[in-house]
């Protein structure tokens, strides 16, 4: 039988494009912006793919994702088994499709990217994912003898989540403990509905307590449990409580009213909903010129949500240029096409405010780039004489994490590094036997896919430990 | 140790989320014309909870996150005691749960235990709902030997709470505003009196950001430790949003999970006042939309939205 389509064939479709909102209507909005392929332009797009023997974009996957069997099955309109192939490499496949940085790893590897645009594999795993999400009864659902080992896990996001279903997957019987009174983590407390809408994570969270996952709310460790307190009742621990210490300028005026940390203006509008004020009752500042500082994907999160609240002008500031934005290219794209102003080269020195002590600007100096840091990057230099106030009745800084020492600060035994972050080898084993450790406690702020992968590794290496170790008595 | 991972209740999945563990209300008893008594089920909170520590408290899907001090608690009936008094949408809300009703969400402990002294003598402040707080701290101290001095205030007989509570571990003074229980006149004028006449190792005040104040600078000009209880607004109450910073010197600490106790000598009141007027807006709308009003108005947009 001649194939379907020849490799000419393939190479002849051009990359589809993702249909999205238009960008004035969705910048007074929280629906999302990408809509979704239908099939026909799944399908097409699927065709593009070259089925290269040795796939290089797998490689660019850190969790190895078997990108050319799963396009192969859903360019046959094989898509069930298609979704099957692709949940077995990634547990959360509906929120990786949405917010993986594809451009620099999966597609930066594809073949087609040398001539021309890449395979569009987030855009296909979004959409293969998207239909399990929706047809879950034709996924077959595999109940594992139980193990009679218990395992606990802390903190429910990426990491947390994907070493669950990973123990599960083995019988163990896993109970998440989670601070907040919703389980995903930044899922639902940072990245905003607009990008991975809320309901997608709640489904997720679903089919593993489908799975027989426990989930515990309001649980913190460190104050409600210490680990030691864990240790006593379960056979084995993983640490995922992420990295969520904001941190601050450090500059004067940082308290005046009107000065936020990412991680707050986020939580307010995300996990608490403030956008729907007073339907919810968490309020938060709806400024008219809003300034974030940063250029990571956190920033462009905040810039593009200050526009949605109805901000005229929403600014991100930041000491390089375009080309070092460390955010996803997409979300830029998108944050430009939604009219949000950038201020490159520039460095804030100073919150002004009035005399009632509300935000009127910030006092920022003008910088150039200079030789190449330790990073890589150029190292921004400040240009004397350039300093300029800013006007901006609102400031939000997206300047990054660091560990919260609050879980640590309680397990002494626990070996950390100078930053606080968790020391833990490539399997996720900590200096403690039986605590695993991984995302981003372990790698200080760092990618969905990163905690994932982390959170599989070190479910693999509790699962050996575990066949290695008597049940503690439940 | 109690075992772990086990709640009294049972729980069924709802959209994708297990329920929390049901957070009955046992008991409730009016305190004063706006502070109300809560005895809530949280057993596991009720066996480790220590002086100084709160919850956060989130009563249903759409409500706030807010921190209230664990007054008391009995690990026996698996309860902790919360003080609230009524000053907007969601402390009002709380006050009129009766018993038999649940809270959605209870964190906790949270915060630190209260920097405690072994021996000597205590001077406990307590303005309005702030006895609540001072309540465990007064209990713990005397429980370690410690002698007891309460001075609590309000601004008339009804709004005095806790006395009877509080004369089990030592003197109480009472001070009212207009004088119509107790002496006349603020809690600092007791305490200067009580400072200047008797041996105090430690002071420990809570109430109004006003009184913290005040009782700060009295007692630095008699050079005695002085812990105060801040109220900062608070989301997460983990660390996570930097939302409760408060200045201490040139330091910034996050009051969640680095107090919510502090040194007072070092606190910056008028920041912390100020801050905490940064919603006050919002307050009164939301409080507002409680009413009649604003409920057609929803129904109106929950139309406008189908
Ligand atoms: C606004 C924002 C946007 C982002 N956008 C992207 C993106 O587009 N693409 C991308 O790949 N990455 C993005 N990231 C980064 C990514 O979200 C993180 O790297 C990832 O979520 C880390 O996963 P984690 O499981 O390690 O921790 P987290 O997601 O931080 O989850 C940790 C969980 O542990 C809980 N917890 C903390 N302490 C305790 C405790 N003591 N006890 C119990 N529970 C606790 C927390 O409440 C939280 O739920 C973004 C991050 C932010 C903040
Ligand atoms: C550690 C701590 C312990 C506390 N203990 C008690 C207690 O035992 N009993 C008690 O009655 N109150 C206590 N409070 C104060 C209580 O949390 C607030 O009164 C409550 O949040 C107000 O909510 P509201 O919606 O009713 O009022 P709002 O109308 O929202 O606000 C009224 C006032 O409360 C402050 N406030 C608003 N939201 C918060 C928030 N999320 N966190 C803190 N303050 C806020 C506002 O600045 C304002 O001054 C405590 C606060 C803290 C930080
Ligand atoms: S998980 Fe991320 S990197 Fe891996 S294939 Fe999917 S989109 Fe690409
Ligand atoms: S490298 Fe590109 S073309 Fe080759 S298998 Fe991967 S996605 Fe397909
Ligand atoms: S309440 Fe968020 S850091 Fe303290």
């Amino acid at each position: 039988m001649p194939p379907r389509i020849t490799a000419k064939e393939r190479m002849q479709i051009t990359r589809q494009a993702m249909p999205e909102q238009n960008a004035t209507e969705r910048s007074h909005n929280f629906l999302e912006v990408n809509l979704g392929f239908p099939e026909r332009l799944a399908l097409l797009e699927a065709d593009r793919c070259l089925q290269c023997k040795d796939p290089r974009c797998a490689k660019g996957c850190p969790v190895g994702v078997n990108i050319p069997q799963f396009l192969d099955l859903l360019s046959n309109g094989k898509i069930a088994e298609a979704a099957q192939s692709l949940l077995c490499d990634n547990a959360l496949p509906a929120v990786t499709g949405r917010v993986c940085p594809q451009e620099t790893q999966c597609e930066a590897e594809c073949v087609r990217a040398a001539k021309g645009l890449p395979v569009g594999v987030g855009y296909l795993e979004r959409y293969v994912a998207d239909w399990a999400r929706e047809h879950r009864d034709q996924l077959p659902q595999n109940k594992p003898q139980p193990s009679g080992k218990k395992v606990a896990i802390v903190g429910s996001g990426p990491a947390g989540l994907t070493a669950a279903g990973e123990l599960a997957k083995h019988g163990h019987a896993v109970t998440i403990y989670e601070a907040l009174h919703k389980p995903g983590g930044v899922l639902v407390y940072g990245i905003p509905e607009f990008r991975l809408p809320k309901k997608i994570v709640a489904q997720e969270v679903e089919r593993l307590e489908e799975a027989g996952v426990k989930i515990e709310c309001n649980v913190v460790i460190g104050r409600t449990y210490t680990i030691p307190e864990l240790q006593q009742n379960f056979d084995a621990i993983f640490i995922a409580n992420g990295a969520g210490l904001p941190v601050f300028m450090n500059v004067p005026g940082e308290n005046f009213k009107g000065v936020y940390s990412a991680n707050e203006y986020l939580t307010r509008i995300n996990l608490m909903a403030a956008y729907e004020f007073p339907r919810s009752d968490t309020p938060v500042l709806q400024g008219k010129r809003v300034a974030v500082v940063g250029g990571g994907n956190v920033a462009m999160d905040a810039v593009r949500t200050a526009k949605r609240l109805g901000a005229e002008e929403a600014m991100i500031v930041y000491r390089r240029t375009h080309d070092e934005l460390p955010a996803r290219a997409e979300e830029v794209h998108h944050a430009e096409q939604e009219g949000v102003r950038f201020e490159f080269l520039t460095a804030p020195l100073e919150v002004v405010g009035n005399d009632k002590r509300w935000v009127t600007g910030m006092k920022c100096q003008k910088m150039k780039l200079g030789e190449p840091d330790s990073s890589g990057r150029r190292r921004p230099e400040p240009i004397p004489g350039s300093e300029f106030i800013l006007d901006c009745d609102t400031v939000v800084v997206a300047i990054g994490t660091k560990a919260n020492p609050l879980l640590t600060a309680t397990c002494p035994d626990l070996k950390l590094n100078k930053w606080g972050n968790i020391v833990a080898d490539e399997n996720g084993a900590t200096s403690i036997p039986g605590v695993f450790a991984g995302g981003d406690i372990v790698r200080g702020a760092a990618t969905v896919i990163l905690a994932m992968g982390d959170g599989k590794k070190a479910a693999q290496a509790m699962h050996s430990y575990l066949s290695k170790t008597a049940a503690v008595t439940a | 140790m109690p075992s772990i991972g086990q709640f009294p209740n049972s729980r069924k999945p709802l959209m994708g989320y297990f329920l929390s563990p049901m957070h009955r209300i046992l008991a409730k008893q009016t305190l004063s014309p706006n502070v109300t008594r809560l005895d809530v089920q949280a057993p596991r909170i009720a066996q480790i909870r220590q002086a100084g520590q709160f919850a956060i408290v989130h009563l249903a899907e759409n409500s706030e996150r807010i921190p209230l001090t664990v007054a008391d608690s009995n690990p026996e009936t698996g309860t902790i005691t919360l003080v609230i008094q009524a000053v907007g949408k969601s402390t009002n809300e709380l006050v009129a749960l009766n018993v038999g009703d649940a809270i959605r969400d209870v964190a906790g402990p949270l915060g630190h235990p209260t920097e405690m002294i072994e021996s000597g003598h205590a001077l406990c402040i307590g303005g309005g709902v702030g006895t609540a707080v001072v309540h465990p701290i007064a209990q713990s101290l005397q429980q370690r030997g410690v002698r007891v001095t309460s001075v609590i205030g309000g601004r008339s007989k009804e709004w005095v709470i806790f006395e009877p509570e509080l004369k089990r571990y030592g003197q109480v003074v009472v001070c009212t505003d207009d004088g119509s229980y107790g002496r006349k006149g603020f809690v600092t004028d007791a305490a200067k009196e009580i400072l200047a006449n008797d041996k105090v190792d430690i002071v420990y005040a809570v109430g109004p950001v006003p009184m913290m104040r005040a009782v700060a600078n009295l007692t630095k000009t008699f050079g005695v430790h002085t812990i105060v209880s801040l109220n900062p607004v608070m989301i997460d109450g983990t660390g996570m949003c930097g939302g409760c910073r408060v200045s201490l010197g040139n330091e910034i600490k996050f009051a969640c999970v680095d107090g919510p106790e502090f040194d007072g000598h070092l606190v910056n009141f008028d920041e912390l006042q100020d801050r905490l007027a940064t919603y006050r807006e919002f307050e009164q709308k939301s409080l507002a939309c409680a009413s009649e009003n604003c409920r057609i108005e929803k129904q109106l947009s929950a139309q406008a939205k189908a």
